[in-house]
């Protein structure tokens, strides 16, 4: 299954590589990745996406928090949350099509960030299903360069599900 | 005041109460090295391999619980420390590593003698620190120590660039040290104690597997207690090998690949497993989907991560053993009306007649010289009181099957990485932490090539260790596999030559003996053991065709296990190549 892991690390050098050689090292399997200073700038937030039974995923969570550098560990799939990643898509498509892009970019609420005379760069936010949905509709037109964020999540307040 | 980064560094190991430093210099460590030169407080002792200094500390630290501490440089020194590091790592022994770096503004440049240390090694500390700014220093020293000795301990390392160590700041002793990410556990979880006192007060076959952490974590005496008062029956890993007496009549000796039969059983049979300290290693559990079929499991262990990593555990009880057994104990004790001795009976008497059926044995010959014979004559002539360390193979087996280690401490093996090499250079370090104790390497003919230098440094330091080479022409262990698991096909087993170890011994200026038949083995280890003032090589010329029995072969259940064959009536003379 699938899990969303929210960690909080020391801000130092040389933690990003302490959390990657951990994954590589014990074979777990990272998806996605995104790091970021927090309002504390001692602080990082590390988002982890990966997948692995019950089994691993309590390993990898009892592993992260033995990290010397790692202040907190949170499977967020155990609790109600909210993920988001953003996607910058480049498509070039025929003349007769950039209507549609640009109709179906409205319905998806993404926005043109740049256009040339041959391509359209659209930026798109959302969870997961969404933007598999919009890349799938603009794949038909040509997609020239994708390149996506990786996924951040965080808890909804108040309603917690499980302990 | 200001200090030298240097002087920080040798400040701050005199208030650790570092009294031994086991290292080699090169260029960008000497601001270190200069002042250890007419330093009082702390000995450096010179080994001759950097990789001989981390397994001497290791050694040290073993055997005298304290931090064991090595001082190396850049590139190439630093590199030689890996193997070091990882078997400490591996066996959770609290080691502190200090190698030099390059000067910081060369980091990154391929400077001469550089390596990316604290890259190497991430995977193999328990943590480790590039001291990138001299301001740091003193807290990094302080905090390197705390990390290495508490918690589950493991070894840490410190990279130090040479403007580190040679500039100066005004010097402050950290007075405590707070690491808000690192918050080891020792207090168990009372609901679950209790919820383990239940367990073993249903228990009909219940038995207790100990392992290094209970070494680690000085409990051998509430292991010993938990054991008595409730008439448990114990088994040690390999790890755990001294954290119950090996005489006592509970004990059932080491579990696993090489254990006893009535140990394996024992597990199989069993209803209830505590588990303290242990980690549960394939060596030990065998196939794991036919491990302890009925039997629920309480594991203590100071590592969240031990738990539930291999087995499913019932009880888990994260927390220090000491102190959780003393909990358990307590409460157990207050069963007064218990009459553990009378529900404990029919479980008891059935082990006995697994002990009976398939003793510990081999088969002793007049003609050659059993392996197992020579571990039996060191442990009767040293009445079991020696620091026994070993190398990796069969002599390590035959080491922990037939010396009976009575008390804790007594015992450096490389359990978890298997380290050739090891055995000689941690038996030095344990000499030195306990110069009037006698410290023997049991070694095999390989092993001891690897780190065989440190002879050198034996002699110069007069440090008495004693190295018993089961010599048998071959690496032992591996030709065993061939023998039963690859149609006696000996690929590159054979050593074709091994040096005269005589000769070599006594060419460092160390002493040189040597056994070819069994009525030699007791007048050599005696000859041995008088020698007080020089390390001593043993040559016991071997069975080469012995092998380490019982066995589960690699992939098998534990109660799937090989038993040495009945000898042959007229069995030829089986000696070792000369």
């Amino acid at each position: 299954m699938r899990h969303t892991i929210s960690v909080l690390v020391e801000n130092r050098f040389g933690v990003l590589s302490r959390v990657a050689g951990l994954f590589s090292g014990r074979g777990y399997n990272i998806e996605s990745l995104s790091v970021g200073e927090t309002t504390d700038p001692q602080i990082s937030l590390m988002t982890i996406v990966t997948t692995g039974d019950d089994q691993i995923i309590e390993q990898i969570t009892k592993q992260l928090n033995k990290l010397i550098d790692v202040i907190k560990v949170v499977d967020l799939t155990e609790v109600d949350h909210v993920e988001r990643e953003m996607v910058l898509i480049k498509v070039a498509p025929r003349q007769e099509d950039k209507a549609e892009v640009l109709r179906l970019t409205e319905i998806f609420r993404g926005r043109v960030v740049d256009s040339s005379p041959r391509t359209y760069t659209v930026e798109i936010t959302g969870d997961e299903k969404k933007i598999a949905a919009f890349v799938e509709l603009m794949r038909s037109f040509g997609i020239k360069e994708f390149v996506r964020s990786g996924r951040i999540a965080i808890a909804r307040e108040g309603i917690k599900k499980g302990k | 005041m200001k200090k030298t980064g240097a002087e920080i560094v040798i400040e701050c190991l005199k208030r650790e109460g570092v009294r031994h430093i086991f290292g080699y210099p090169g260029g960008v460590i000497l601001n270190i090295f200069d002042l250890l030169y007419d330093e009082k407080d702390i000995q450096l002792i010179l080994t001759r391999h950097e990789q001989a200094a981390v397994h001497a500390a290791d050694g040290y630290a073993r055997a005298s619980g304290k931090v064991g501490v090595a001082l190396v440089t850049s590139g190439p020194g630093a590199t030689n420390t890996v193997t070091g590091l990882a078997t400490a790592y591996m066996d959770s022994i609290p080691i502190v590593v200090m190698s030099g770096q390059v000067p910081t503004k060369l980091i990154g440049n391929d400077a001469f003698q550089e390596a990316d240390i604290v890259g190497i090694t991430r995977p193999c500390t328990k943590h480790n620190f590039l001291v990138k700014d001299i301001k740091d220093l003193a807290r990094i020293m302080r905090e390197a120590f705390y990390i290495a000795s508490s918690g589950r301990p493991g070894p840490v390392l410190i990279d130090l660039p040479k403007d580190v160590t040679g500039d100066k700041v005004p010097f402050q002793w950290p007075d405590s040290v707070r690491l808000r990410s690192y918050n080891p556990r020792y207090e168990g979880n009372k609901f679950m104690i209790k919820q383990a006192v239940n367990a073993i007060q249903k228990a009909k076959k219940p038995i207790i597997i100990s392992g290094g952490g209970t070494v680690l974590s000085n409990a051998a005496q509430e292991l010993r207690e938990l054991a008595e008062v409730t008439d448990i029956p114990v088994i040690m890993t390999l790890m755990g090998l001294g954290s119950f007496p090996g005489t006592h009549r509970l004990s059932l000796g080491m579990p696993g690949m090489h254990g006893t039969y009535y140990a394996n059983m024992a597990i199989q049979n069993s209803d209830l497993i505590i588990a303290v300290g242990m980690r549960f290693d394939d060596r030990v559990t065998g196939r794991l989907s036919d491990f302890a079929p009925n039997a629920s499991i309480i594991h203590i262990d100071i590592d969240p991560t031990s738990i539930r990593k291999n087995v499913p555990v019932d009880i888990p009880i994260v927390g220090d053993a000491k102190k959780v057994l003393k909990i358990l104990v307590n409460l157990l004790k207050q069963e007064k009306d218990r009459q553990w001795e009378a529900i404990r009976k029919a479980w008891l008497k059935e082990i006995q007649s697994w002990k009976k059926a398939r003793p510990l044995t081999y088969h002793y010959s007049e003609d050659v010289i059993k392996p197992q014979y020579v571990v039996e004559k060191l442990y009767e002539l040293t009445k079991g009181n020696a620091i026994i360390s070993t190398e990796v193979g069969q002599n390590q087996m035959w080491a922990a099957q037939f010396y009976k280690f009575d008390k804790p401490r007594h015992w450096l093996t490389s359990g978890g990485l298997g380290t050739m090499g090891y055995g000689f250079p941690s038996a030095m370090g344990a000499q030195i932490a306990f110069p009037k104790k006698t410290v023997i390497d049991i070694a095999g003919d390989g092993s001891i090539q690897m780190n065989i230098q440190e002879l050198a440094t034996c002699v110069i330091y007069k440090i008495p260790v004693k190295v018993a080479i089961l010599n048998n022409q071959y690496l032992g262990m591996v030709r065993q596999w061939q023998e039963l698991f690859y149609n006696e096909r000996y690929s590159h087993t054979h050593l074709d030559l091994v040096p005269d170890f005589v000769k070599v011994a006594e060419a460092y200026g160390a002493v040189g003996l040597r056994a070819e038949k069994p009525s030699e083995v007791e007048p050599v280890i005696k000859e041995a053991l008088k020698v007080k003032d020089r390390p001593v090589f043993m040559d016991f010329i071997v069975d080469w065709k012995e092998k380490v029995y019982p066995m589960v072969p690699a992939g098998a259940a534990i109660d799937e296990m090989i038993f040495e064959e009945e000898p042959e009536k007229k069995k030829k003379k089986l000696r070792a190549v000369k």
